[in-house]
């Protein structure tokens, strides 16, 4: 795992489980973010939120998934921002949640 | 005094969280047969339940990552995923800190295992409790298995565990229950959510309902994930069960549900000598 990886997820991690950093974090995203060392293509993905590019950077999908609970996004929105991850940007680049289904197939009706 | 109940069920989060995505009538089967086995459970009368989950990533990372944790707190607390997302709402949950230390102990002879005085729950252990102990009454006791953050413990160690646990579980004078919790193929938390290897569910069952060891053993995880995705590499809970309940399993209830994510899976193990 590239070392951005490891603190991109360091990243998910801390605020999905802790109340304070996920209060911070909508105060001041930029300031949350300076504490961890990422790569610009993490750093922006982060920041817009971009659940699809999070995903095929190699993220963990627990983390991932709770993460995008957390913008709010529903599991219709989640699932397809993904999908559209992989149709952008290519195949997952690391970790064990590669997409393994096609682009245009809905698995369980979403 | 020993091991008056085991069993295993499905801890995915949609079964709570997606329920209104569902066919009714499908949910409604499958809640039933959790509260057949909260009833089973119940009629065993334990003093106190382990909970052998598969890590997500709730409590541990990859900064300092157990093979095997188990919990070692008064009280524990729930979920850890936003409560209207996972449908169930935060609660405190009561553990038993000295029984856990006890357990512990007995389990250091043979497993080296992390123990933790904090723990927060996540779906892996609230979704079957949110069922089978909903008033949160019952002590609960967590284990934790990495089944997530590779280089994951061999199959074998997580059947070491459950040896130690029975061995453990005999020497407390409590009355203990213990489940396993997981998946068993699936893809979750990717576009493939959804995706079920029926065919392999069914031969694993049948191997866990026959206590046969070797052949849940003979797994490897290239062959896990590539026929049963990351999630499969969950059986490792379903394998420890099998270890300490040393009997033979009944399946109660299995169906593949896309929209929950997994084969919904509810089975118990009679108690071997």
């Amino acid at each position: 795992m590239s070392m951005s990886l490891y603190h991109m997820q360091k990243f998910l991690f801390d605020i999905n489980r802790d109340r304070d950093l996920q209060r911070q974090f909508k105060e001041d995203m930029r300031d949350v973010l300076n504490r961890y060392a990422l790569s610009p293509e993490e750093r922006g993905a982060l920041e817009s939120g971009d659940i699809g590019l999070i995903y095929v950077l190699g993220a963990n999908g627990q983390l991932l998934m709770h993460f995008a609970a957390l913008l709010g996004m529903s599991w219709v929105d989640y699932i397809a921002a993904m999908r559209a991850g992989v149709g952008r940007h290519g195949p997952v680049r690391a970790g064990v949640y590669a997409m393994t289904t096609r682009l245009d197939e809905k698995v369980a009706d979403v | 005094m020993s091991l008056v109940f085991a069993g295993i069920c499905s801890h995915a989060p949609g079964i709570t969280g997606r329920v209104n995505m569902a066919d009714r009538a499908v949910t409604e089967e499958l809640y039933g047969a959790y509260r057949g086995m909260a009833d089973d459970l119940a009629a065993s009368k334990p003093d106190a339940l382990i909970v052998v989950a598969a890590e997500h990533f709730a409590n541990f990372f990859m900064n300092n990552m157990p093979a095997f944790a188990m919990g070692m707190a008064e009280s524990y607390e729930g979920p850890i995923e936003d409560p209207k997302w996972l449908g169930i709402p935060h609660t405190a949950v009561p553990g038993n800190a000295p029984l856990s230390q006890q357990l512990i102990r007995e389990i250091m002879q043979t497993v080296d295992l992390a123990y933790a005085e904090e723990w927060k729950f996540d779906h892996g252990v609230m979704v079957p409790l949110s069922f089978l102990t909903p008033r949160y009454n019952l002590p609960i006791i967590p284990v934790n298995i990495n089944c997530q953050g590779p280089p994951l413990a061999p199959l074998h160690r997580a059947w070491a565990l459950g040896e130690a646990l029975r061995r453990a579980a005999d020497q407390v004078p409590q009355r203990i229950a213990m489940i396993g919790t997981g998946g068993i193929s699936h893809w979750p938390a990717t576009p493939d959510s959804g995706k079920i290897n029926e065919q392999w569910d069914r031969e694993f069952l049948r191997r866990w309902q026959s206590n046969d060891k070797g052949a849940m053993l003979s797994y490897t995880d290239e062959a896990t994930y590539r026929d049963a995705g990351q999630g499969g590499f969950e059986i490792r809970t379903f394998i420890s069960i099998a270890a300490a309940a040393r009997g033979q399993g009944r399946l109660q209830y299995y169906r593949p549900i896309p929209i929950f994510s997994v084969g919904c899976t509810i089975a118990n193990m009679s108690i071997g000598n």
